[in-house]
């Protein structure tokens, strides 16, 4: 039996994410005496390579068919995976791809579905795993039933472990359908690091007055290789895009860092955010609530602060 | 064309989140409910979008609870859906939901199906894909924009540090996000005509759910925060270097 992790990759690169889900992954079957594999569905770079975080083996299915990601068409050549390796368990990143998949591939195993694990599943009677609930304001145990598990990783909730070895990747002949869907175009979305991977970023709320005044919080992101973000009414005013809206009904991060740059802290925004391990606010006002959930914070007005906050991190950076 | 519009129940985003039964079960007393917000402000508002484009289009609300879902029913009626299925049961997973909706949607001819991209109490956003993979049907999930384009629509969707514009032939069921519709406010006439719009109650199919929520529990209190001078901005960076290790 085998536990079975899929293997996410853009642009020919395989994301932090699919490295967090393999190292969970390799953990699950190393508390359960089964094997881990890998499945990668296309021809990202250096598969073997991935054998340093614990991978014995990567099935590999590759089809012009897979170039246009249809959840239907990637699911039914997973069930065929599962099935050949009598997987018991199938893990993927809580990401786009992973979200769009999962649910499916759940229904065609007739398989539980645990969505936003945080932590490794507890088997000492069952299968229990936490998970964030309420927007990360909470979390809960769940039990799945079902034999076969599909376990939606969140991102930056497990961290990668390097334990040595070479993958064997092996080809695997799969029946793939013609796509229904098809891709057309794709923007990439500003900044360089994506934001739900980001291990900091940059957030920055109506406290900046406008569009015409990020220039300082950008540079503050590019300094640190941060992710920008902002509150939601920046992103409904337009000021940002709404890819970079944070919170209960916006994205929900947990980087390492959040620097919180004019931001509140009403508690739809906390909501998304409370995950991340260490809270920076900067608010010229000192009873902004966001200080109640932050770790360290500066009472102050952001543009002189943010931009000495640059500063001293190339300062930093020089030593 | 005939869209289907999944909705749920929600407490209110400002609701204090607490427990009682052992940790087994949300503390509902003084809770204000809303439509989960994903569902209303994206993927219902869309579909009136599309219904105010062209007048032949019908939007069925589907939820799945006991009576108490009524009033959020209501109010999607309010804002302009034509008529509504409830479908009389305890959602008890996401599995459970979407085999309800699955049954009630095999038995009329919808060429689109909405859903919010997750609820924000379970955060599973698993409903939408596990509807599409009974149905049989293709899924956009966390769409930000869609339009029609004659029997096909072109939907923009969320990947990872990125959007990707796709094309499909309808029937199809999408999620939806930010950036789908600008959210609105029910008027007068609205809820005077959603008194009268019909309701209809079904009975579940039997369904084992596949999961289940053993205990709940909060996340432990901040111990605090550190405050630094503004005028001592470069000790900030070096406690979050030296101290808490994060750059
Ligand atoms: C159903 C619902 C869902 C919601 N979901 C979300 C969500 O997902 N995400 C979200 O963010 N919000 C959400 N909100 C909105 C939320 O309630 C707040 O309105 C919002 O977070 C406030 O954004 P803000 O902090 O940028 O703006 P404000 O509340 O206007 O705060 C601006 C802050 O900037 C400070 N400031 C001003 N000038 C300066 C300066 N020069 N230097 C330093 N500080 C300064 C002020 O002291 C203030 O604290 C939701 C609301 C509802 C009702």
């Amino acid at each position: 039996m085998s536990i079975l992790i899929f293997i996410d990759h853009i642009d020919g690169h395989i994301k932090k994410a699919s490295l967090e889900a393999i190292s969970y992954g390799v953990a699950i079957a190393a508390q359960s005496g089964d094997t881990a594999e890998g499945i990668v569905l296309g021809s990202p770079e250096d598969l073997a390579g991935l054998g340093k975080y614990g991978l014995k083996k990567i099935h590999q299915v590759q089809s012009d068919h897979l170039k246009s990601f249809d959840s239907q068409v990637y699911t039914k050549v997973l069930g065929q995976v599962v099935e050949q390796t009598r997987a018991t368990t199938i893990i993927f990143s809580n990401n786009a791809i992973g979200k769009s998949i999962a649910p499916r591939l759940a229904v065609r195993l007739k398989a539980g579905l645990i969505s936003g694990a945080v932590a490794l599943p507890d088997t000492s009677d069952g299968f229990l795993v936490k998970k964030n609930v309420f927007s990360g304001k909470a979390f809960a145990n769940v039990s799945v039933t079902s034999a076969i598990k599909v376990v939606l990783l969140n991102l930056n909730a497990y961290a990668i472990k390097e334990t040595g070895g070479i993958a064997e990747v092996v080809p695997f002949n799969a029946t793939v359908e013609t796509p229904k869907i098809t891709v057309t175009g794709s923007t990439k979305t500003s900044g360089k690091v994506s934001l739900a991977e980001a291990d900091v970023v940059v957030s920055a709320g109506r406290g900046l007055k406008g569009p015409e005044n990020w220039q300082m919080v950008e540079n503050l992101a590019s300094e640190l290789d941060a992710a920008l973000a902002c509150s939601r009414p920046v992103a409904d005013a337009h000021w940002r895009p709404h890819t970079e809206h944070v919170g209960q009904t916006g994205v929900a991060i947990a980087p390492n860092l959040y620097i919180a740059v004019g931001i509140s802290g009403a508690i739809q925004h906390l909501a998304g955010v409370n995950r991340s391990k260490v809270i920076v606010v900067i608010n010229k006002d000192a009873e902004a609530p966001f200080f109640k959930a932050a770790d360290y914070g500066i009472v102050g007005d952001a543009f002189e602060i943010v931009p000495k906050m640059v500063e001293a991190v190339k300062k930093m950076k020089g030593k | 064309m005939k869209i289907l519009v999944c909705i749920s129940k929600t407490p209110d985003t400002t609701a204090k989140i607490a427990f009682t039964d052992n940790n087994t079960k949300f503390a509902e007393a003084g809770v204000q409910w809303i439509i989960n917000p994903y569902d209303e402000w994206y993927a219902l508002v869309r579909a009136i979008e599309l219904k105010e484009a062209d007048t032949a289009t019908t939007i069925h609300i589907i939820s799945v609870g006991s009576a108490d879902v009524e009033p959020i029913i209501r109010k999607a009626l309010a804002l302009g859906g034509d008529e509504a299925i409830r479908v009389n049961a305890n959602p008890a997973d996401s599995y459970f939901v979407a085999a309800q909706i699955a049954e009630v949607a095999r038995q009329d001819a919808y060429d689109l199906i909405f859903t919010g991209k997750e609820t924000i109490d379970y955060n599973n956003g698993a409903v939408g894909g596990m509807l599409a993979e009974m149905l049989d049907l293709p899924y956009i999930a966390l769409a930000t924009n869609f339009k029609m384009n004659g029997g096909n629509v072109t939907v923009k969707r969320e990947i990872e540090g990125g959007e990707e514009t796709v094309e499909v032939a309808l029937p199809v069921v999408v999620s939806c996000q930010k950036g789908m519709a600008e959210a609105r406010i029910p008027n007068m006439r609205g809820i005077m005509a959603a008194r009268t719009k019909p309701l209809k109650v079904v009975e579940p199919v039997p369904v084992e759910s596949l999961t289940k929520i053993a205990a709940f529990g909060l996340p432990p209190a901040k111990a605090g925060v550190k405050l630094v001078s503004a005028d001592n901005v470069e000790e900030l960076v070096r406690l979050l270097h030296e101290e808490a290790r994060v750059i």
